[in-house]
């Protein structure tokens, strides 16, 4: 009991102290586990051998993120991917573990150990990439789609290779006596070792048809009933229930407990009780991968990296350039652009977490040596080691380079007009045609490639490019524009870009979409002539309609309405002067005060108790003179 | 019987002390619309051929306001600029007021004193109220003598307000009966004090054998 108590506090500390600070530094929290990991076994040695024993357990993680994944995609969405979900994710896999293959078999291994070889390094880092292009914000863009479909593809891709790799097995590394072939992944569980070919596919049919039927007939009565009972942790052990019952049916037939549960987390995804689930599971699932990162790192073996560190690093270098490469084709072939096509290059050149479960299922099949596993296992560990370094060297050397070859390759800005628009979402959008319906000249930019193709069927001008870029935004006639509208969603893209054009265009008259209060004091401080916030107007007017189905005057509810939002903007005037961008608001003792005098005088106002309503029309409809009739 | 139409213009209702019981009376008596502009407008997008159906739909038009700077109030103004339109109310074909009354209904806060040559308002109302009568002659419009009710704030403290209110009623009612004496009217011409002239109900057939 001390002990698993000690474990636990060990990895938890490590944890805790750790990821904060990786993700300070901008490392992201992958990173931050596997630092973790690395502190607190080869280099302090607190854990040991226990660790590939709780990596085991750890994988169960990957299981529930797949889970979550399926939770968050639904069967339609599935279907709109396909194209790229068989042809981007598929030929990467194909081409790249052919390509690893001949690297290895050019190093003279055998056939069947290259092949292995190249299934494991074919595959990224879901959890690492996915977590990483959340974190971004990535995750909508085309290229974070495109990572998304290829991953999506590459986990599914597992099941077959689990079968493939225990035909790859090498005899001589098992001795020919205990040679057998169907352990590993399955375990005491498996119940088909006496089966022959057409029982398995039939019981493996059934159980994805029982889950499939289970999860959309029966789960939805069941979950009805416990969410009425009104017990939060039965909920939560019930969704563990469903996680752990459909992975333990998944292995008990041979499948993938990850495609099991991914499928279960597709069928429901248009359920009610998705968001329930979804944020019942997601803490154990964080944590769960959190330790298995953990013990990755825990897990890396110096002695071996020393004997080994040129051919470790020679071949994660070549590994990474060959995936890159194989990625950088298939996004020319599949008309990926710009900085998507970068993302998806980058972002998906490592070798993932299904490395290891693989690596240690070749080893239990006997279809690598046990030395070569530990390479690869280094080499697995160090790309994904790398990953966030590569999205930082994305983030600040690429993008902003190759701005020139975008603009020039895909879209040439072939007008300037008097406003540059940039974002043209539902709030650009507007701005654009009441522009151009009063007869200005636009030029829009937008960063979703599919918007610009729409927006051009309706001949409108438009231009696929991160206006946040300083020369896209030159192209588009930064120096000749009056006006410049930025309505982009993402906050500190916003501020970079007026921050930008006010430098080099001190007079021109700048138009921002603020999110919300703390933006709105950036804005001001970067020099915006016209600050909306994006949801003020509209959550205005419906108080208004809420005074007035309350009863109150329509003329009396837009007096109150003007006066509230006279005396908010004051409020707020004043308060982006004491913001400090480096402070927290709460943490401002000046900005403290101030909101909460500009509080107090708002109450009084609106109660008409003082002088502010002076400033107000309610003044002006008093009747003069003494009215205390 | 005629069909009454009230329109009621206070930007600031809920204090109102007259016009708002006012037109709470008017909006009791039958064959009598009373319009809120200030509740149907409140943002002054005056649907302007909604108003002008409204009128055709009325044989009489009551401008019910407060008196402000010898004039009406912002949005009765607005609602004239835009309502009565050239090709409407006046100008080639613009006869679709045409044979209709027009009625101010106005309270003022000074004293009847103070509305002569004398007093600090030097005009009488009826003078101050010019605009809106020679609007209304330009309408073809019947222009009738203002319903006045002078030191309204005070009205209050003295219960001339309930009775002014049941004048009102009494006026909108003759109008929508066709009992204002026309021969009364037309003597007068001058400022309707202390009442409009009513025919009683009992001698309304014949006034109307004499029309």
């Amino acid at each position: 009991m001390d002990s698993v108590l000690f474990q636990a506090f060990i990895y938890l500390a490590a944890a805790v102290i750790a990821v904060p600070i990786s993700k300070k530094l901008g490392l992201g929290s992958v990173l931050g586990y596997l630092i973790a990991g690395v502190i607190i076994g080869p280099v302090v040695g607190l854990v040991g051998s226990e660790t590939s024993d709780l990596q085991h357990f750890a994988e169960f993680g990957v299981v529930m993120m797949l889970f979550i994944v399926g939770l968050e995609l639904e069967p339609r969405a599935l279907w709109a991917m396909r194209n790229k979900l068989l042809g981007l994710g598929g030929l990467q896999v194909l081409v790249t573990v052919c390509l690893i293959a001949a690297g290895a078999m050019l190093l003279g291994q055998q056939w069947q150990i290259a092949l292995a070889v190249g299934m494991v390094l074919a595959l990224s880092s879901t959890a690492i990439v996915l977590q990483t292009l959340n974190e971004k914000g990535l995750m909508k863009s085309d290229g974070g789609q495109s990572c998304f479909s290829v991953l999506l593809f590459q986990d599914i891709a597992v099941i077959p290779m689990l079968a493939v790799i225990p035909l790859l097995a090498i005899p001589e590394l098992a001795g020919v006596t205990n040679f057998h072939t169907g352990d590993g992944h399955g375990g005491d569980l498996d119940i088909m070792q006496d089966m022959v070919g057409w029982q398995v596919t039939l019981l493996t049919v059934s159980a994805v048809a029982f889950v499939v039927v289970v999860g959309h007939f029966l789960t939805r009565p069941v979950f009805r009933f416990i969410a009425n009972s009104g017990l939060r942790e039965i909920f939560t052990a019930a969704a563990l229930l469903l996680v752990i019952g459909i992975a333990l049916l998944m292995i008990l037939v041979g499948l993938s407990p990850a495609l099991g549960t991914f499928l279960a987390g597709v069928v429901l995804a248009t359920s009610e009780y998705r968001h329930e689930l979804e944020s019942n599971i997601e803490p154990f699932k964080g944590l769960l991968l959190g330790l298995f990162f953990i013990t990755v790192g825990a897990g890396v073996d110096f002695a071996v990296l020393v004997d080994n560190l040129g051919t470790v690093l020679a071949l994660t270098i070549a590994v990474m350039f060959i995936k890159a490469l194989v990625l950088y084709m298939l996004a020319v072939l599949f008309k990926i652009r710009g900085a998507d096509r970068w993302l998806l290059v980058l972002g998906l050149a490592q070798a993932g977490e299904f490395g290891f479960v693989l690596i240690s299922f070749c080893l239990q099949s006997y279809a690598l040596p046990p030395e070569l596993a530990s390479i690869l296992l280094l080499v697995v560990a160090l790309s994904m080691l790398l990953t966030p370094a590569l999205f930082i060297f994305l983030e600040n050397v690429v993008q902003p380079r190759m701005i020139d070859a975008q603009t020039r390759d895909d879209d040439d800005i072939t007008e300037q007009g008097m406003v540059i628009i940039a974002g043209h979402g539902r709030f650009g959008q507007v701005i654009n045609r009441l522009l151009l319906s009063n007869g200005y000249k636009t030029v829009v930019l937008d960063r979703h490639a599919d918007m610009v193709d729409t927006m051009r069927a309706f001949k409108v001008k438009s231009f696929y490019g991160d206006a946040a870029r300083p020369d896209l935004l030159h192209a588009a006639g930064l120096q000749t524009a009056k006006l410049l509208v930025v309505a982009i969603d993402d906050q500190e893209n916003a501020l970079q870009l007026i921050a930008h054009a006010r430098r080099e265009r001190p007079d021109i008259h700048i138009i921002a979409r603020a999110f919300d209060r703390r933006h709105v004091f950036r804005l001001y401080q970067s020099g915006t002539t016209d600050i909306v916030r994006e949801t003020f107007d509209s959550a205005l007017r419906s108080g208004r309609y809420a005074l007035e189905a309350l009863g109150m005057h329509p003329y009396d509810a837009e007096k109150a309405v003007t006066m509230y939002a006279e005396e908010d903007f004051k409020g707020v005037r004043k308060l982006a002067r004491v913001y400090n961008p480096d402070v927290n608001p709460a943490d401002n003792p000046e900005y403290v005060q101030l909101a909460l005098e500009i509080q107090a005088e708002l109450d009084r106002a609106m109660s008409g108790e003082t002088q502010a309503r002076h400033d107000h029309s309610e003044k002006n409809w008093q009747p003069p003179g003494n009215t205390d009739i | 019987m005629k069909r009454v139409l009230v329109l009621l213009s206070h930007p600031n209702l809920s204090q109102s002390t007259v016009n708002r019981r006012m037109a709470q009376r008017a909006s009791t008596i039958d064959g009598v619309s009373v319009v809120d502009l200030y509740a149907l407008y409140p943002r002054y997008k005056i649907d302007i051929d909604a108003e002008q159906a409204r009128l055709q739909a009325h044989d009489a038009i009551v401008f019910q306001f407060p008196f402000y700077w010898y004039s009406t109030p912002a949005l009765l103004k607005e609602w004239q600029d835009l309502v009565l339109e050239h090709g409407f109310a006046y100008g080639t074909a613009g006869d679709k007021l045409a044979g209709k009354q027009l009625l101010v209904a106005t309270t003022a806060g000074g004293a009847i004193d103070a509305y002569t040559e004398q007093g600090h308002n030097h005009f009488s109302i009826r003078t101050l109220l010019a605009p809106l009568e020679q609007t209304a002659t330009l309408c073809q419009l019947q222009y009738l003598p203002p319903f006045v009710l002078f030191s309204s704030l005070a009205a209050c403290k003295d219960k001339r307000v309930t009775e002014h209110v049941e004048q009102y009623a009494q006026v909108l009612e003759a109008l929508r009966d066709n009992r204002l004496d026309p021969v009364a009217l037309a003597e007068r011409n001058l400022l309707a004090q202390p009442a409009l002239p009513i025919v009683s109900r009992t001698t309304l057939d014949g006034i109307h054998n004499d029309g």
